[in-house]
C-alpha cells in the first residue's frame, strides 16, 4: 500500500511540473504582453520601466525558477490589469465557483435521481421513453446553447427569471453567498440548472441501469416474496445499491463542473473564476491564467489522488498492479 | 480509471476469415447495410447530408460572400427572417447586426465547423489508433507508459486542456484543431488498444506469425482492419463532440479568430442582440449546430447499436 501511495504521490507531482512547464514556457512563445499593457502611444522609457517592473526582461529560466519559488510561497504574482496578487484575486472568486457547481450537483441529484428510478422501474413504458429521450438530448446538445436558450425563454420572453450577476448576498462564514437570500436564489437557479444539464442526463442514465439489474438480482425478489411493500424494496434495497457507484461518479464529475462553469458563468455573467480566466485570456493577463491553471490541476490532481486511493483500500487488485 | 480490454482478453473466438482482406470488409459492409435499414440512422444521414452538401456548396448556393465586406449593407442591419434587402432580395433567416445575411454567414460558418471537427478527429485518430496499435502490441513498458499517459490526460475534463492550450496557443483554426487533436487522441488510443488486445490473440494472428510475416504486415494488414468498427463509432460519436467544442471554445472567444467565423462564433456574434429581442442572430446558428450534432450521434447511437446489439438506451 505504501509503495503504491508513494508512486501515486510522485506520479501526481510529476504531472504537476510538468503542466506548469508546459504552461509558463508556452505562454511566453505568444504573445506579448507589454504591448498588452502599454497604450500605444507610450514611450520607449515607459516600455522599458514596465518590462523592468513586471520582469519581462530576465532570462525565461530565470522568471520560471521565480516563479517556482514564489508559487511554492502562494504568490503567484500579480495580476497585469487589476494590479492584485492573482492568486488572491481567484481564490477571491472560486466560492461563486463553487456554489454554482455543488448547486448544479445538488439539482443533478434532485432530478436525475427520481427520474432514473422512474425510467429504471419501467423501462418500456411511455414516460420512461421520454425520460431517456431528455437525457440523450441532455447528452448531446451543448452546454452554452442551452444556456442561451434559457436566457430567452426564461429572462427575455417570460421574465421570470434574472439573467446575470449574483444577485443579493450575504456573508456565510466570512463568505459572500447567493443561496441564503430569495433574490440570490433567483439568480442562482437558470445557471446551476444549465451546468447540472450534463449531469442530470448521467444521474438518469447511472440509477436507471442500477435500477435496472438490482431489481433482477436474488435478494429483491426474496424481499418481494417476503411480502414487503414495493416502495421499502426500492428504498432498503434497491436504492442503497445503486447508490454506492453514483455517488463514486459523481464525486469524480465534480471536477469537470467546475472546468463546464466557464462556460456557464460566461453566459449568466457568474462572478466566478471562469469569467476571470476568460477574461484574463482575452488580455493575456498571464499570471492570472497561470495561477488558475495551477490551481485547477492542483485541484484536479488531488481529487483523482484521493479517489485512486479510495479505490485501492476498496479493491486491493489496483494496489497489486500499480504498486509493484 | 480502468483497464479497457483487459476484461475481453480471454475471449477464445475462433479465427474469422482466412483473407484478413476479406474478414475486414465484412464486418464493414454489414454495419452499412445496417445502418441504412435503421430509420433513425437514415434520418441523421439525410440530416448530416445536407448540411454538408449546403456547407460544401456555400460559395454557390449562399445569396451572399458574407467575408466580402464591401456587399454588406449597414442599413441592412439587424432585419428579422423574410426582410427584403435594400437592393430588392429576401434575407430569409434575416442579418445581424451589420447587415449580414444570416443564411450565407451559417452556411460559411458550418464550413469552418465542419473543416475544424473532422480534420482534428482525422488527425486524432492516426494519432491514437496508432499508439493503441502500438501499446498494444509491443505490451510491457511501453504499454503501462502509454495507457498511463492515457490515464492521466483523462482525467482532466477535455475542456479544461483545451483551454489551456488555447490560452497558451493562440487563436486561429490550426490552432484549434491542434487543441481539439490534443485532447481527443486518447480516446483512440484507448479504445484501438481494447480491440487490438482481443484481436491480436486470434487464431488468424498466430497464423501470420507461423507464416514470419513482418510485425508491421500483421498490424496494419491484419490486426487494424479488425479493430476499424468500434473505431468508427468513437470516431463519429468524437467528430460531433470536436465540433461541440469547438463551438463552445468560440463563444469564449478563445478558438477562433472573427474574420473565420464558425457556427460558435455566430452565435457569441448573437448572443449581445439576443436580450434586445433580435433572436434570430444567435438561434439559427445555434439551431444549424444543433441539427449537425443530433444528426451526427443518431448516426453514432445506430452504428454502436449494430456492433452491440446487447445494449440499448
Amino acid at each position: 500500500m505504501i509503495s503504491y501511495l508513494a508512486s501515486r504521490l510522485l506520479q501526481t507531482i510529476a504531472t504537476l511540473v510538468v503542466m506548469s512547464v508546459l504552461v509558463f514556457v508556452g505562454l511566453y512563445m505568444v504573445g506579448n504582453p507589454v504591448d498588452a499593457l502599454l497604450s500605444s502611444s507610450a514611450t520607449p522609457a515607459e516600455r522599458i520601466a514596465v518590462i523592468h517592473a513586471f520582469g519581462l526582461d530576465r532570462p525565461i529560466w530565470d522568471q520560471y525558477a521565480l516563479f517556482v519559488w514564489k508559487a511554492l510561497h502562494g504568490n503567484l504574482g500579480n495580476s497585469f490589469v487589476y494590479g492584485q496578487p492573482a492568486l488572491r484575486l481567484i481564490l477571491a472568486r472560486m466560492p461563486a465557483t463553487l456554489e454554482l457547481a455543488f448547486g448544479a450537483l445538488l439539482l443533478a441529484l434532485l432530478i436525475g435521481i427520481p427520474l432514473g428510478i422512474r425510467a429504471g422501474l419501467r423501462p418500456e413504458g411511455l414516460v420512461s421513453k421520454s425520460i431517456m429521450t431528455f437525457s440523450i438530448l441532455g447528452f448531446s446538445l451543448p452546454t452554452f446553447w442551452i444556456g442561451l436558450m434559457m436566457v430567452l425563454v426564461f429572462s427575455v420572453e417570460l421574465g421570470w427569471l434574472p439573467s446575470s450577476g449574483r444577485g443579493q448576498t450575504v456573508e456565510l462564514l466570512g463568505v459572500p453567498v447567493s443561496f441564503l437570500t430569495r433574490d440570490g436564489l433567483a439568480h442562482l437557479l437558470l445557471p446551476a440548472l444549465n451546468l447540472a444539464l450534463y449531469k442530470i442526463s448521467l444521474v438518469i442514465r447511472l440509477t436507471r441501469a442500477g435500477v435496472m439489474e438490482v431489481s433482477q438480482l436474488d435478494y429483491v425478489r426474496f424481499a418481494r416474496a417476503k411480502g414487503l411493500t414495493e416502495g421499502r424494496i426500492l428504498r432498503v434495497h434497491v436504492l442503497k445499491n445503486t447508490l454506492i457507484p453514483l455517488i463514486t461518479v459523481i464525486g469524480l464529475e465534480f471536477g469537470a463542473v467546475i472546468a463546464f462553469a466557464v462556460v456557464t458563468e460566461t453566459i449568466f455573467a457568474w462572478p466566478g473564476m471562469g469569467k476571470l480566466i476568460v477574461d484574463a485570456i482575452g488580455v493575456l493577463d498571464r499570471p492570472v491564467i497561470l495561477a488558475y491553471l495551477l490551481l485547477t490541476v492542483v485541484m484536479f490532481s488531488v481529487i483523482n489522488l484521493i479517489v485512486d486511493i479510495l479505490y485501492a483500500i476498496v479493491d486491493p487488485r489496483v494496489r497489486l498492479a500499480g504498486g509493484a | 480509471m480502468g483497464q479497457p480490454g483487459r476484461s475481453a482478453d480471454a475471449a477464445p473466438d475462433a479465427a474469422p476469415g482466412a483473407s484478413p482482406g476479406a474478414a475486414a470488409r465484412a464486418p464493414l459492409l454489414g454495419m452499412l447495410t445496417a445502418l441504412l435499414r435503421n430509420r433513425l440512422a437514415l434520418a441523421g444521414f439525410v440530416i448530416v447530408g445536407l448540411l454538408v452538401l449546403g456547407a460544401l456548396l456555400a460559395p454557390l448556393v449562399a445569396p451572399q460572400n458574407p467575408y466580402d465586406l464591401s456587399k454588406l449593407n449597414f442599413m441592412d442591419g439587424r432585419l428579422p427572417p423574410g426582410s427584403m434587402s435594400t437592393d430588392g432580395s429576401v434575407y430569409l433567416l434575416g442579418t445581424d447586426d451589420q447587415g449580414r445575411d444570416m443564411l450565407s454567414a451559417i452556411l460559411y460558418g458550418l464550413r469552418t465547423s465542419l473543416l475544424v471537427g473532422v480534420a482534428s478527429a482525422a488527425i486524432a485518430l492516426v494519432i491514437g489508433a496508432a499508439a493503441g496499435l502500438v501499446s498494444a502490441y509491443a505490451g510491457g513498458r511501453t504499454d503501462a507508459v502509454l495507457m498511463r499517459v492515457v490515464d492521466i490526460q483523462l482525467s482532466f475534463p477535455s475542456i479544461l486542456i483545451a483551454l489551456i492550450l488555447l490560452a497558451v496557443l493562440g487563436q486561429g483554426v490550426s490552432k484549434i484543431i491542434l487543441a481539439l487533436v490534443v485532447t481527443q487522441w486518447a480516446y483512440y488510443a484507448r479504445t484501438v488498444r481494447g480491440s487490438a488486445l482481443v484481436e491480436s490473440r486470434r487464431a488468424y494472428v498466430d497464423a501470420a506469425r507461423s507464416m514470419a510475416l513482418s510485425d508491421r504486415r500483421i498490424i496494419f494488414r491484419h490486426i487494424l482492419p479488425n479493430c476499424l468498427p468500434p473505431l468508427i463509432v468513437v470516431a463519429t460519436m468524437r467528430v460531433a463532440y470536436a465540433i461541440m467544442l469547438e463551438a463552445t471554445l468560440s463563444f469564449l472567444g478563445i478558438g477562433l479568430p472573427v474574420t473565420q467565423p464558425s457556427l460558435g462564433l455566430l452565435i457569441a456574434n448573437g448572443f449581445a442582440y439576443l436580450m434586445s429581442g433580435n433572436y434570430w442572430i444567435s438561434v439559427f446558428p445555434g439551431v444549424t449546430l444543433l441539427l449537425l450534432i443530433v444528426g451526427i450521434n443518431l448516426i453514432g447511437d445506430a452504428l454502436r447499436d449494430i456492433l452491440n446489439p446487447r445494449r440499448e438506451g
